[in-house]
């Protein structure tokens, strides 16, 4: 296959991955894997450097729109970087001592598990709002926008989230993703924060977390420049498209025909991965 | 009265990291954009055997050397200058917090947006074997 032909293939699977990636709200790094592997037959470090890169690219595009609307809290998310970031740090040099085939393995594990929990119905933020110990002490608790105004919201469970934050970056170091399913069940579930103060918040660690495994990354010599730049491009087109579409898509159905498809992907990467 | 302050001055420091972010995504991806041209004008048969992992030559995993590639107007060169200005920009992003930080002078949050900000510059600038 000539460079012109595998580009634009690339590009097309890219923007169709992150164009899934937006509407099942997993972003497009975690079908970026799978699909260079799978379908093109590209090593798995070229897949992970190519994906990370458009992690940030997404993440970054998306959270220009998101800040503006006052939802993330910065102090949770600055706090909980911290341990993304050394996570990451950890996860991608452990990249090293893993093979192929194990990293397959994790990443159709972790691929299934992301698939799952987008189809679960967030909670709503819990109504016995009694301030905690230690969020207090780190100025956590904040106020967010709804239609009947500002309304304050108290945050709990900060060494659990910051311990899953942890595990959270080692997976975007390992497997080039945002991990942004675990990013949400930190802070959906174990640190009771609404909605959509989790889901932009998580999203705005998601760019510094795969900053700090790409600069690794990079230095390893995992980002191929042919092979990022139709996949960077790609992803950040189809998830720009994505989100103009969700607007006015049934969701539901949608994220449940994806999760199939992505649960497909997963099941593929852990057969290959054993054979 | 107070909170009120910390609401308008938090609405401006996020218009700016808004303004921040996309500037940075645009200018990265006009940088890949470009490079990618100019890659495959010159390159019409594949360079990198993408089914078996090499890594890639010194000269794009070093910022000097990216930078070095850039100017001298390589298509690749080019497309990982603009994956480096990607990546500098969640980067942009906490150097911008620490300012706002101080700016409020919250200093417990100076410091660990210092941490975070140290950390990645490790991890762009270390040296990683």
């Amino acid at each position: 296959m000539n460079t012109l032909d595998f580009t634009a293939l690339v590009a097309l699977g890219s923007f169709a991955a992150g164009l899934l990636g937006a509407l099942t709200g997993l972003g497009g790094g975690v079908v970026i894997v799978p699909l260079l592997t799978l379908l093109f037959g590209v090593d798995i470090h070229y897949a992970i450097g190519a994906a990370l890169v458009s992690v940030i690219a997404t993440s970054s595009g998306a959270a220009a729109a998101y800040v503006r609307e006052g939802y993330s809290n910065i102090r949770v998310g600055m706090f909980l970087e911290v341990a993304t970031t050394i996570g990451a740090l950890a996860g991608a040099a452990l990249v090293l001592y893993l093979r192929v085939s194990v990293l397959s393995v994790i990443f159709g594990v972790v691929l299934l598990y992301s698939a799952y929990v987008s189809l679960w119905e967030h909670p709503s933020p819990s109504a016995d709002a009694k301030p905690d110990r230690i969020a207090s002490w780190l100025r956590m608790d904040s106020t967010y926008p709804t239609p009947n105004g500002l309304e304050r919201y108290y945050v709990r469970g900060v060494p659990l989230g910051f311990a899953l934050m942890f595990v959270a970056g080692v997976l975007s170091g390992l497997l080039g993703i945002g991990s942004g399913a675990v990013k949400v069940l930190a802070m959906d579930r174990a640190m009771k924060l609404p909605f959509k103060v989790s889901t932009t918040t998580s999203n705005f660690m998601i760019g510094v977390t795969a900053a700090a495994g790409a600069g690794i990354y990079l230095s390893r010599g995992y980002i191929d420049p042919g092979l990022a730049m139709p996949v960077m491009l790609g992803v950040l087109a189809g998830s720009l498209f994505g989100a103009r579409i969700l607007a006015g898509a049934k969701v539901r159905v949608l994220r449940l025909v994806f999760s199939g498809v992505i649960a497909v992907l997963a099941a593929e990467m852990i057969y290959n991965g054993l054979k | 009265m107070t909170t009120q302050t910390t609401e308008s001055s938090d609405q401006r420091v996020d218009l700016i990291m808004s303004r921040l972010l996309r500037t940075g995504v645009l200018l990265s991806a006009l940088f890949v954009f470009a490079g990618g041209v100019l890659f495959l004008l010159r390159h019409p048969t594949p360079v990198t055997d993408y089914h078996n992992f090499q890594g890639e030559p010194a000269e794009f995993r070093t910022v000097p050397g990216i930078v070095h590639d850039a100017l001298a107007l390589r298509g690749r060169g080019l497309i990982q200058l603009g994956l480096l200005l990607l990546i500098a920009t969640p980067i942009a992003r906490v150097a911008f917090s620490v300012m706002a930080f101080l700016y409020e002078r919250d200093w417990m949050y100076v410091l660990v947006t210092l941490v975070v900000l140290s950390l990645l510059f490790y991890s762009l600038l270390g040296a990683h074997p």
